[in-house]
């Protein structure tokens, strides 16, 4: 009983990965960036809230849809701001330059949370749900973690196939240059891309806070590092492969915790995925890129 | 301004030519890479619903020619007037709205989506509704994508490839990439279609094919075509103009049957011949 309670609670952070992961992996597919400050966006998104919810005393739905709007708006200043400029530059540049704005992000936060870790209270507030006579019980934020990441990554698969800005995503991901001259223009793509994927840092922002109800502006370095983790397991570009490789990696770290060790449990995360990379360098559902010679 | 061929043209499609006005005067273009001088003063003007060609041996910068109306290339010198409008400053994107669309010589379709996706990337423009109505599924999202589905499945079917919408373009035989490159282009709604030779690769039956549906694309949408191509049966077969480009400047100009009888022409493709 204990090993589904283990594993209902792998699936629940693994959504959260794989949420996070989601933004990694468009940005990556699309522009061709590690978005390093990813991970920040969703720190950002758990004070919003926080400060919704706590100070402003707005409903948790209301809090929620405020985080999105804010980390949405947040996302594409970033991009204008600091990838933007840097389009043609190398790859190193823009690297470099997202690890700055992750450090500046982080240091807004300090300036106006200060360092002092912020007590988050759970936007859901029902009952848990004991099943089995009382044996398995299951934490109303997982509950509520693995529905909204059903929800997510449905409705963004039918984004990314059935609709126009989807397809131009893809079209821009596998040949930037061809979807340009269809008519595609490259810059708004890319901004709106940026745009959903700090909608869902806010999301999981949200998740992880209500998850682990501490709030520093720290926060979402190591979650941030364990999603891009996750996206490469899964194939750095590829969307299922995000949301295989965020699963995956959750229910690893939460079995690995709870059977082997609580100390090494990122320990065995990060290995799984040198063991996985040395087999299938593309990751599990990336696509192998042969060049023509 | 020197003429390609007359428009109307010579009295080959005197009465399709309504408006008299060409699609596309270029006048003294031209572009240098560092000291290389790729293109230079090329002049061209292809009328409304004219066929017509660029031919050269490899190298003499046809490809560069596309990439400058394309935009793909700023160029240095000259003018590009499509339909009367200066294209300059333009990017790529906007060239494209204006009304010119191409195919690649090395095929470039999104060869992971299927081969209606494909076409619609192609239809982009067209359908409209915004990112929000997409998300949520409003109505107007159900329109627009209904009708794009219709107009790429009515664009298909010119070159029979109904049947194919759902494959992946990049399963698809080689000969039917090339066509779905050119479906593809013409979903755009340009009013010049640039092919960048659209036979390679292809066998006589199926050149024999290109040629008929190049007419056909021109008859049924009323647009200019300007083709590279190396297979001279397609381009003198279907030409009703051609310019002969030789290390980036035009040698030749005129008819298929002035071009096959012009010395400088044959002397550019196969050397000059030994005087005794």
């Amino acid at each position: 009983m204990d090993f589904i309670a283990y594993l209902i609670s792998g699936i629940s952070l693994g959504s959260v990965y794989a949420i996070i992961a989601l933004g990694y992996t468009m940005v990556y597919g699309i522009a061709k960036m590690l978005n390093f400050a990813h991970g920040d966006v969703i720190m950002i998104g758990g004070y919003v809230s926080f400060v919704a919810t706590a100070n402003l005393d707005l409903p948790p739905a209301v809090s929620i849809m405020i985080a999105v709007a804010v980390c949405t708006t947040l996302g594409i200043v970033i991009e204008k701001l600091a990838y933007k400029p840097l389009r043609a530059a190398p790859s190193l540049a823009v690297l470099i330059t997202a690890i700055g704005v992750s450090y500046f992000l982080q240091n807004a936060a300090l300036l106006i949370w200060s360092s002092n870790p912020k007590s988050y209270t759970s936007l859901f507030k029902f009952e848990p749900l004991k099943l089995l006579d009382g044996e398995l019980t299951i934490a109303s934020v997982t509950i509520v973690t693995v529905i909204t990441g059903v929800i997510v990554m449905t409705t963004l698969s039918l984004i990314i196939n059935k609709t126009k800005i989807g397809k131009a995503m893809r079209a821009v991901s596998e040949d930037k240059d061809a979807a340009q001259l269809m008519g595609i223009g490259v810059n708004k793509t890319i901004t709106i891309t940026f745009a959903i994927g700090s909608g869902l840092a806010a999301i999981a922002g949200v998740l992880l806070a209500s998850a682990y109800p501490i709030l520093t502006p720290t926060m979402g370095a190591m979650p941030g590092i364990k999603a891009f983790t996750a996206a490469v397991f899964g194939g750095i570009g590829s969307i299922p492969g995000a949301m295989l490789g965020g699963i995956l990696l959750g229910v690893i770290e939460i079995l690995g915790r709870a059977y082997i060790s609580t100390q090494l449990s990122d320990a065995i995360v990060f290995s799984v995925l040198i063991i996985v990379l040395l087999v299938k360098p593309t990751g599990l559902l990336g696509k192998k890129i042969s060049e023509k010679v | 301004m020197e003429k390609m061929v007359p428009v109307p043209s010579r009295g080959i499609i005197p009465e399709r030519d309504v408006n008299s006005s060409p699609i596309l005067e270029v006048s003294h273009l031209g572009i240098t890479f560092g000291g290389l001088v790729a293109v230079d003063d090329f002049n061209i003007v292809i009328g409304k619903t004219e066929i017509a060609g660029l031919i050269g041996p490899n190298g003499a910068g046809k490809t560069t020619v596309f990439n400058l109306l394309t935009k793909v290339y700023q160029q240095t010198k000259g003018a590009i007037l499509l339909d009367g409008l200066d294209t300059k400053g333009m990017n790529t994107v906007q060239v494209n709205q204006t009304g010119i669309a191409r195919t690649f010589q090395n095929i470039r379709l999104f060869s992971s989506l299927s081969v209606e996706d494909n076409v619609k990337i192609g239809l982009h423009n067209q359908y409209k509704y915004d990112t929000l109505s997409g998300i949520l599924r409003l109505p107007n999202y159900w329109k627009a994508e209904k009708q794009s589905k219709e107009k790429a499945r009515e664009l298909l079917s010119i070159f029979n490839m109904e049947h194919m919408a759902k494959y992946k373009a990049g399963s698809l035989p080689y000969g039917a990439q090339r066509r779905l490159e050119i479906v593809r282009a013409l979903a755009t709604n340009p009013k010049l279609l640039l092919l960048d030779e659209p036979a390679a690769g292809m066998n006589p039956r199926e050149t024999e094919e290109l040629m008929e549906n190049i007419r056909k694309i021109r008859d049924t949408f009323q647009i200019a075509v300007l083709l590279i191509e190396h297979d001279m049966s397609l381009v003198m077969g279907i030409c009703e103009g051609i310019a002969v480009l030789n290390y980036g400047k035009i040698i030749a100009k005129g008819t298929p049957e002035e071009i096959q009888s012009n010395p400088e022409v044959i002397e550019a493709y196969l050397g000059k011949q030994k005087e005794d």
